[in-house]
């Protein structure tokens, strides 16, 4: 099988088509699903519950990290060297994430972009959705969940509630369920800005088009990042698609659970090996050298042009802050969390 | 660890090097992007920065019974300064930058030339930090730059740093950097 044919056989399994993880509400609540959302009906949103839901979501995936992020983090900080500048990092952070979701402050300071993915029902009112959203942005940033981090790029001017052009991102899909999944990512300034896009084939780091090349690029792009994006990090990768949709899916790719499984075989091994590769650098937390430089690396794959072979990557911090939820369709209260 | 306390004389920083853990106790002045280019730009300081600590930093600060409370000041990439920072160390008697992610050759200059450190704090542990701040003793630019990019005056006790950058031409960066370039060139 050629690298070229591998690679589209990968498309469709990783785009984003299929449930990152198990969204099925639990027993009685599907029934009165099925009732509320039929296809041809409008969701009638209680304002106030979704947006109390949502700013929920928010408090959050701004104050606590998920479970698994934490597992990789704690299995790094035993694996640094007693008494080094990485192993102090580690101590740090560890101290930090408790302190965080204790006192239900932002883990970080800078809270990021406020990006949101929502999968619903045929009939759901997203203009609803995106008020609700917005409400919910700016009281938690008067609560100080958020920070006031939405700059108007000419003039400089801060709106002071993080609505503006853009801010929030909200990424509306359709599907064939009838419950709302909103999937939340804060994404901060330092990790974004160490984010790369390359085109293929780069002379400058000798990656040519196939599956060495992305492996160059990965590894390029962890060595690039080293300090300023706050490691040890996760890299959300997309193989292919055009430099708008290329950015995209490399975000959406850090949706997936660390300790998931890339549904194909080559992708998943690659994955692993990026991962152990990335870590024989030396880079360490922080950048101070050490070897915990990855926790993951996540592999998605979207068809490109024949003249096009971009690899895009978004480097996430240790602070992976992202959180979901299933909303109960009668009421839109928080029927399940996702991470 | 070290103890570090104001004021801060260049003998004592002087004697910081490249690996050294340091807690800070004294005032520190927050300063991020547009702090940077208005001085560098020829701006006058509404504060004196002479022997002070400049801090990269965007903190959440919120008003809470008539009083400035830090929720969370964690440091920002100090990378974006380094058009500025070796200007404005030399021209305002800076002693101390506090940041994350190093900074380049111009800034390492500057601290040789100048008797100043480069201090990392923890990326992202903005909690920790937070609570090291034990008062705010004032804000400029407030209007002007906004909330994360004005001058936040912070009273720290015990602030926890790593010196990555001395005066003496150390970098932990520069190490770490050609050590991982090296090792990658190895598997590749």
């Amino acid at each position: 099988m050629t690298i070229r044919r591998r690679l589209a056989d990968s498309v469709g399994i990783l785009n984003g088509k299929i449930p990152l993880v198990n969204t099925r509400p639990n027993g009685p609540s599907s029934r009165r699903d099925q009732v509320v959302c039929r296809a041809s009906e409008r969701i009638h949103t209680p304002m106030s519950q979704l947006r109390h839901s949502l700013l929920e979501l928010v408090r959050r995936t701004s104050t606590t990290l998920p479970d698994d992020v934490t597992r990789l983090l704690e299995a790094g900080r035993k694996q640094e060297a007693e008494g080094s500048v990485g192993a102090y990092a580690m101590n740090v952070i560890h101290e930090n994430i408790g302190l965080a979701q204790t006192a239900s402050q932002p883990l970080c300071q800078d809270t990021g972009a406020i990006l949101f993915f929502v999968h619903g029902p045929v009939g759901m009112d997203q203009m609803a959705f995106r008020r609700a959203a917005e409400e919910a942005v700016v009281e938690a940033t008067e609560k100080g969940w958020l920070r006031q981090n939405s700059v108007d790029s000419i003039t400089g001017a801060n709106s002071g509630t993080n609505l503006g052009p853009g801010s929030p991102t909200i990424h509306f899909e359709q599907w064939d369920r009838p419950q709302v999944d909103v999937r939340l990512m804060l994404k901060g300034g330092g990790c974004e800005n160490v984010g790369g896009q390359y085109s293929l084939p780069d002379n400058r780091i000798g990656a040519g088009r196939d599956l060495e090349g992305v492996r160059k690029c990965v590894l390029d792009a962890t060595l690039q990042a080293q300090g300023k994006g706050c490691g040890p990090g996760i890299l959300g990768v997309c193989i292919g698609g055009d430099r708008g949709s290329g950015y995209a899916e490399s975000k959406h790719q850090l949706l997936r659970k660390l300790d998931d499984t890339n549904p194909n075989p080559e992708l998943d091994k690659l994955e692993k090996s990026l991962v152990e590769e990335a870590n024989s650098l030396g880079i360490g937390p922080m950048g101070f050298g050490g070897r915990t430089t990855l926790l993951g690396v996540k592999l998605g794959v979207l068809n490109r042009l024949p003249a096009s072979f971009f690899v895009s990557v978004s480097y996430m911090c240790w602070a992976y802050r992202r959180q979901g939820v299933v909303l109960d369709a009668s009421d839109q209260s928080i029927g399940e969390w996702l991470y | 660890m070290i103890e570090l306390s104001a004021p801060f004389t260049e003998e004592k920083i002087r004697a910081l090097k490249v690996g050294d853990m340091v807690n800070i106790t004294g005032r520190v002045y927050t300063g991020r992007d547009a702090v940077h280019k208005y001085l560098h730009e020829g701006g006058d300081c509404p504060v004196d920065l002479t022997d002070q600590i400049i801090y990269h930093c965007g903190p959440v600060v919120v008003k809470e019974n008539g009083k400035w409370v830090v929720k969370a000041a964690g440091p920002t990439t100090s990378a974006r300064e380094e058009p500025y920072q070796g200007d404005i160390l030399r021209r305002f008697g800076v002693r101390g930058v506090i940041g994350k992610g190093g900074m380049g050759e111009k800034t390492l200059a500057a601290l040789k030339e100048c008797g100043a450190v480069y201090m990392h704090a923890i990326g992202g542990a903005a909690q920790v930090l937070a609570r090291c701040v034990t008062e705010v003793k004032g804000v400029s630019m407030l209007e002007e730059f906004g909330s994360p990019e004005a001058i936040w005056e912070f009273e720290v006790v015990s602030f926890p740093v790593v010196i990555t950058m001395d005066s003496h031409g150390g970098s932990l960066h520069k190490e770490v950097l050609a050590h991982s370039s090296e090792a990658l060139q190895g598997i590749l």
